[in-house]
């Protein structure tokens, strides 16, 4: 129920955008903004093209491939650092400092060190995604229910299963939602990083179009990847509420 | 007047300095018979939670040593089974993965441990919540969980901290009666720590009542009641009103 109260007013408020910025367009006050009408028209030639299919296809797999690396490192980082006190001292600062720190000024460095390709996209996904998952990990594992803990060893679990049965699940909604901020942060690696190496993914359609001034498909792919990290985002927030059902006695 | 079993469980010497400097348990010598019921009792400081959490192998003592059938014990074992103050039941676990918790730790198939799981449930009163999740139920229900979950794993000795006292007096009277009924035809030792004279009266064999700060024993009461009988019978007997008695007047002593 209180999704649909808090749907009406949100769509309402993006009609009167779509319209202001329809108006905005058609009365040719700038160059830069296309009516929406024509951007819609646009994106729908522009997602039929093959350079649109490539370029989305080498975006989805090194967002894809970022994440997955930032989900293998940083919820075993998290993990440690929530379970030892040394190791949370000694990492601690470390995952703070670049969690806050502009990332997007480390990728000309990386291009200088690996090259201009798709591994130095991958890379800046990585770093973009894994801090987050590291902190909310770190969290999650450390206010895991104590009793659980001391539960779960009176009747005899091993260590593993005192991670896989027990402290996991007990982290389960930190880690996603640690999980959801590094991937909208990941989006965001992916299109810093293909805007900076500019020769790949939608990166390179966003120097080509921008340079050829074809605004209208621009800003059509603007709005599909605005709706790509919306989706990816909401997707995990569903994830999110469905564990938080079971986990709100805690 | 029941004599004593010979002791299951012995704590030896047994002594805890915390971390921080405080010490818990000095000296502490106590031998639990089978198959009767031993609470720990004393004001809130005496140890009696970190005595039971030792015997359970969750902690370790800094000296002197717990005995399991005559054979010392550092760590937990099957032998024994706990049931937490604040029922340390899985929020994302039903009712009957929870009751089957212990088993599946152990490895036991699912088929296997859910119908032993089915049947603790059903014998502490919960028959038809086994889908039922945690947070769905009251804290007496929680603690039924708790205790089915010891039950299913067949330990000879159940430790129970405080089981009752999260949950309101009513409740508290009625689990209290229903756990001397579960006991009855269980030969189970329990061990039971409380700071309610009249709940360690009413349930016990045997009482013994720590001093605080360190925690020592000061006195052992066996109060001798038959608990077959009912619980108004028992709250009438002249030996549980003396058993009151008598424990007041020592721990009044430690109530500053």
């Amino acid at each position: 129920m209180s999704s649909r109260t808090r749907t009406i007013p949100s769509v309402f408020s993006l009609a009167i955008w779509f319209l202001v910025w329809e108006l905005v367009g058609r009365s040719g006050a700038s160059s830069i903004v296309p009516p929406l009408s024509a951007v819609v028209a646009a994106g729908a030639d522009v997602v039929r093209t093959e350079k649109f299919a490539t370029a989305a296809t080498i975006s989805l797999r090194s967002f894809a491939l970022g994440m997955g690396f930032a989900l293998l490192v940083g919820i075993p980082i998290g993990i440690i650092m929530g379970r030892v006190k040394a190791a949370a001292r000694i990492l601690g600062t470390w995952v703070n400092v670049f969690v806050s720190a502009p990332i997007s000024a480390l990728v000309p460095i990386l291009m200088a060190v690996i090259g201009i390709g798709e591994t130095t996209v991958v890379v800046t996904v990585f770093l973009f995604a894994v801090f987050v998952i590291v902190l909310d990990t770190q969290v999650g594992i450390a206010r895991a229910d104590r009793s659980l803990v001391e539960m779960a060893r009176s009747f005899g679990a091993t260590r593993s299963q005192l991670y896989g049965k027990v402290l996991l699940l007990s982290a389960m909604p930190e880690i996603l939602a640690g999980v959801r901020l590094g991937a909208i942060r990941g989006v965001k690696g992916v299109v810093i990083g293909q805007l900076l190496v500019s020769i790949i993914g939608v990166g390179e359609l966003f120097e080509l179009y921008s340079q050829h001034f074809l605004m209208e498909e621009f800003w059509a792919l603007v709005i599909i990847v605005f709706l790509f990290a919306f989706a990816v985002s909401e997707a995990i927030a569903g994830l999110e509420r469905r564990v938080e059902y079971y986990a709100a006695a805690r | 007047m029941s004599t004593p079993a010979p002791p299951i469980v012995e704590v030896v010497e047994l002594g805890k300095t915390y971390e921080t400097g405080v010490e818990a348990l000095r000296g502490v010598n106590i031998a639990f018979p089978r198959a009767q019921l031993t609470t720990l009792l004393g004001p809130s400081g005496c140890g009696k939670t970190t005595l039971l959490k030792i015997i359970a192998g969750l902690l370790r003592a800094d000296s002197g040593e717990v005995r399991v059938l005559g054979k010392r014990v550092d760590g937990p074992g099957p032998e024994r089974a706990f049931v937490f103050q604040d029922f340390a039941l899985l929020p994302w676990a039903n009712v009957l993965r929870n009751v089957a918790f212990g088993l599946e730790l152990r490895g036991v198939a699912r088929g296997e441990r859910e119908e032993i799981a089915r049947a603790r449930i059903a014998e502490v009163g919960l028959a038809g919540f086994e889908a039922s999740y945690p947070k769905e139920l009251s804290g007496g229900m929680r603690q039924r969980v708790g205790l089915a979950r010891a039950f299913a794993v067949d330990a000879d000795i159940i430790l129970m901290d405080e089981p009752f006292s999260s949950v309101d007096e009513q409740t508290r009277r009625k689990f209290q009666e229903d756990l001397l009924g579960l006991l009855a035809h269980k030969q189970k030792t329990v061990i039971f720590v409380t700071h309610s004279i009249e709940e360690a009266v009413y349930v016990s064999d045997q009482i013994v009542l720590l001093s605080p700060r360190p925690g020592r024993v000061s006195r052992i009461v066996r109060t001798g009641i038959e608990h077959d009988r009912g619980p108004d019978e028992i709250r009438r007997d002249r030996r549980y009103l003396d058993a009151v008695d008598e424990i007041w007047q020592v721990l009044r002593a430690y109530v500053t």
